[in-house]
């Protein structure tokens, strides 16, 4: 891996020329028996995987009016052929997003319209041959499902609600991608992605609260299963150990310790992350998202706060309510719903960013800050995909564009923008979303960087931008590993938690 | 051949309407279990019904990604729905007056949807991305509209056809009583290939009309935390538990 280079910079904007192929043996592993077997799937790739294959998309296609809709109604028009990070990165024509879509498209028509039945060549039908399917296995994996192109189609066809069923529909016939599969077998296993048990969860936050009290002087605490707390935080396992996610749950833990908001973690349901969604596998969607569920109940918080973390917040924003009954306005006669919702405190937004309860707080004027501390800083922000386009904030739309600039203009001094054409619902993707954050794809995920990086190679050079302020554990580790092959210094990146804890004031308050 | 057209038409009539039909009764029946509007988004169907306005009149995404086409796209549309009420005339009598005060534009926009329909397919065949991503249905789509859209000019401004007889004829379709039909050939290229366009509305990708007002990232309200939103099949997976 360590051979793999940054690509040259272009000049913006530019729209590349195709390289077809380029990207033709560059898929993941394939996921092995036992965690396919884990999670209820087949092992290997089954014998009778074509019919199996055509009945499951059949299926799909029954149960998501989005997957329906966009296998028809797209025209070819290509908006979106020029919007995909991988496509700028890699110039091959199959992760232009129209032409990832008709990989699955072709077969679509084939075994489900009339021209594709009859004339299969004249509509761009296809039979599902081995190669389509390793094709989908190969292509289907260079799409972070981040949804930029869906913000350019005018019909919103969504790529990402297309990979989402060609990898539940790989998973089925037992031919998906192991990273994925694997992360979801430790949380159901373990409780977290990242396989940490409860008692080195516990050694872990002992061990933190050690270090901040020396660093601050003060017990600010990391409390677990903490009965009766006001706030259970869920919050992605990386922010437990890895750097720099760990420095803003140190921003989260000063946050509520200045604010005196009783909170706490949770051993059983430790992990914000759910990748259930990548693999587009509503079952374990819903079943990644109860833990959350129960450990709510099970500890009687009034509150649900997410931790920085790109998909997870769109999961907890857009689904948890679906999925778990996280949120309000169950009807009368949902009692799995209100079971919770009752006991939720209303008065504010459930679940919660970690961001919006920050900035609300500072807006009432409960957190101080001394904004010098972050002096040495000049930052920019990266909009995460899921939160720009497939969330909100605040309570009204475009918030989650605002809110995070607004904590870290309260805490820093100097904060500049980057090219607007890729902020915002227009920002790249980091390269590295959607469950592609495995070695086994560096050489995507460095090409898939590209565009953000060139981006931020304009603020560098025009500004002195030398911090680059997310809120995303995939981010923070996608750009901590391919910011240094680009020439950055991999501690550039960080969350906004992170400058939070620069400045906040402690005690005095 | 006034038979012949008679039967093409109402066979075209039926499936185009029975077949849309059809469709949107499988878009309406197929649940979008998951909340997924394309953020930011509104969080108020007032709001929606703006949103989808601004995309379904504007082109509101197409012209955030792409001028060209957005431009030849826009116009082309905009040209095509003057054409077809402008050709209202055809089957009112008397012709409504809003009807009357719109021929000299649609007559115009005959040309300009010519135009658009040309830009469109030149972008299809230059652009290399573009060039990648179509398929022949693609292309001849695009001469179908062009080879309408000249025959009808042709009638207008080169070679008149008889239009108070095709009149007469579509009249009488419409009151089940079968009228002459002029015999012209670039009429019949231009009703034949009309009749084409209608049968192949609701199996290609002319579905992209009715498709819009159905697109999740596009139609739903942004309020998961207010309300709660479940599919019928979700819902059973509680009661399994």
């Amino acid at each position: 891996m360590a051979d793999i280079t940054a690509p040259a910079y272009r000049v913006i904007p530019i729209i590349p020329a195709l390289k077809p192929g380029a990207m033709e043996g560059s898929g993941p592993y394939v996921s092995g028996e036992k965690m396919n077997e884990a999670l209820g799937f087949p092992g290997k790739l089954v014998d009778d995987w074509h019919d199996k294959a055509i009945a499951k998309m059949g299926d799909l296609l029954g149960k998501y009016r989005s997957l329906k809709v966009y296998m028809d109604a797209c025209v070819h028009c290509g908006a979106c052929s020029d919007k995909c990070h991988y496509f700028i990165g890699t110039q091959d024509p199959k992760n232009m997003p129209v032409a990832r879509q008709d990989l699955m498209r072709s077969v679509y028509r084939r075994y489900f319209t009339l021209p594709g039945k009859l004339f299969p060549k004249l509509v761009g039908a296809r039979d599902l041959t081995r190669e389509v399917l390793d094709e989908w296995h190969n292509y289907f994996h260079q799409c972070s499902e981040c949804r930029r192109c869906s913000v350019f189609c005018p019909y919103g066809i969504d790529t990402a609600e297309v990979t989402m069923a060609a990898r539940d529909i790989l998973d089925s016939v037992g031919y998906g991608q192991k990273y994925d599969i694997e992360i979801i077998g430790k949380v159901h296993k373990i409780g977290n992605n990242l396989g940490l048990p409860g008692p080195a969860l516990r050694d872990t936050m002992e061990g933190l609260e050690e270090d901040v009290k020396e660093d601050t002087g003060l017990d600010i605490r990391f409390p677990i299963d903490v009965k009766g707390a006001e706030v259970l935080l869920i919050t992605p396992s990386a922010d437990f150990f890895a750097e720099p996610h760990i420095d803003s749950l140190i921003g989260y833990a000063k946050v509520f310790h200045a604010t005196g908001t009783s909170w706490t973690l949770s051993s059983m349901s430790s992990e914000a992350a759910n990748f259930g969604m990548f693999i587009g596998n509503y079952e374990q969607l819903r079943k990644v998202a109860l833990r959350i569920r129960e450990a709510a109940l099970e500890l009687g918080v009034k509150r649900i706060v997410v931790g920085e973390c790109g998909h997870a917040w769109r999961v907890a924003y857009s689904f948890w309510n679906t999925l778990c009954g996280v949120g309000d306005g169950a009807d009368p006669d949902d009692q799995f719903a209100r079971m919770l919702q009752k006991q939720l405190d209303h008065r504010y937004k459930q679940p919660t960013h970690i961001c919006e309860f920050t900035w609300d707080m500072i807006e009432r004027g409960a957190l101080a800050f001394d904004k010098e501390a972050n002096d040495k800083h000049i930052i920019t922000f990266h909009d995460s995909c899921n939160v720009a386009r497939g969330s909100s904030m605040g309570g009204y739309p475009g918030g989650q564009f605002d809110i995070p600039r607004n904590v870290i203009k309260s805490v820093a001094n100097h904060f500049v923008e980057m090219d607007p054409s890729t902020t915002h619902e227009k920002t790249f993707c980091c390269g590295g979303g959607g469950g592609l954050l495995t070695d086994d794809l560096m050489e995507l995920r460095v090409k898939g960087a590209l565009p953000r990086m060139e981006v931020l190679q304009q603020v560098v050079d025009e500004h002195g931008v030398n911090f680059l302020a997310v809120i995303c554990a995939i981010c923070k580790t996608q750009f901590s590993k391919t910011m240094p092959i680009y020439g950055f210094d991999r501690r550039m990146v960080g969350g906004v938690h992170q400058l939070v804890s620069n400045a906040i004031r402690l005690g005095a308050k | 051949m006034n038979t012949l057209f008679a039967i093409l038409f109402y066979f075209a009539t039926l499936v185009l309407v029975v077949g849309t039909f059809y469709r949107i009764s499988i878009y309406t029946r197929t649940p979008a279990p998951l909340k997924i509007p394309t953020t930011p988004a509104p969080m108020t169907s007032g709001g929606v019904v703006l949103r989808m306005m601004r995309e379904v009149f504007l082109f509101e995404s197409l012209f955030k990604a792409n001028l060209w086409t957005w431009g030849l796209g826009w116009l082309f549309h905009a040209s095509l729905a003057l054409v077809l009420l402008r050709h209202l005339r055809y089957f009112t009598e008397p012709v409504w007056s809003w009807v009357v005060l719109l021929q000299p534009f649609g007559m115009y926009a005959g040309i300009t949807m010519v135009l658009g329909v040309a830009g469109l397919w030149a972008r299809r065949i230059f652009v290399e991305r573009i060039r990648y991503i179509s398929t022949p249905s693609d292309h001849l789509m695009l001469v179908l509209f062009l080879v309408i859209g000249l025959s009808g000019l042709t009638m207008r401004f080169v070679v008149h056809g008889d239009v108070i007889a095709v009149k007469g004829f579509m009249l009488g379709l419409m009151h089940f009583n079968l009228q002459p039909l002029p015999a012209n050939i670039g009429l019949y290229v231009h009703l034949s290939l009309v009749a084409v366009l209608m049968m192949i509305f609701p199996i290609s990708k002319l579905l992209h009309a009715p498709g819009l007002f159905f697109s999740p990232s596009r139609n739903q309200v942004d309020n998961p935390r207010e309300k709660r939103h479940i599919a019928a099949w979700a819902r059973k997976l509680e009661a399994e538990k």
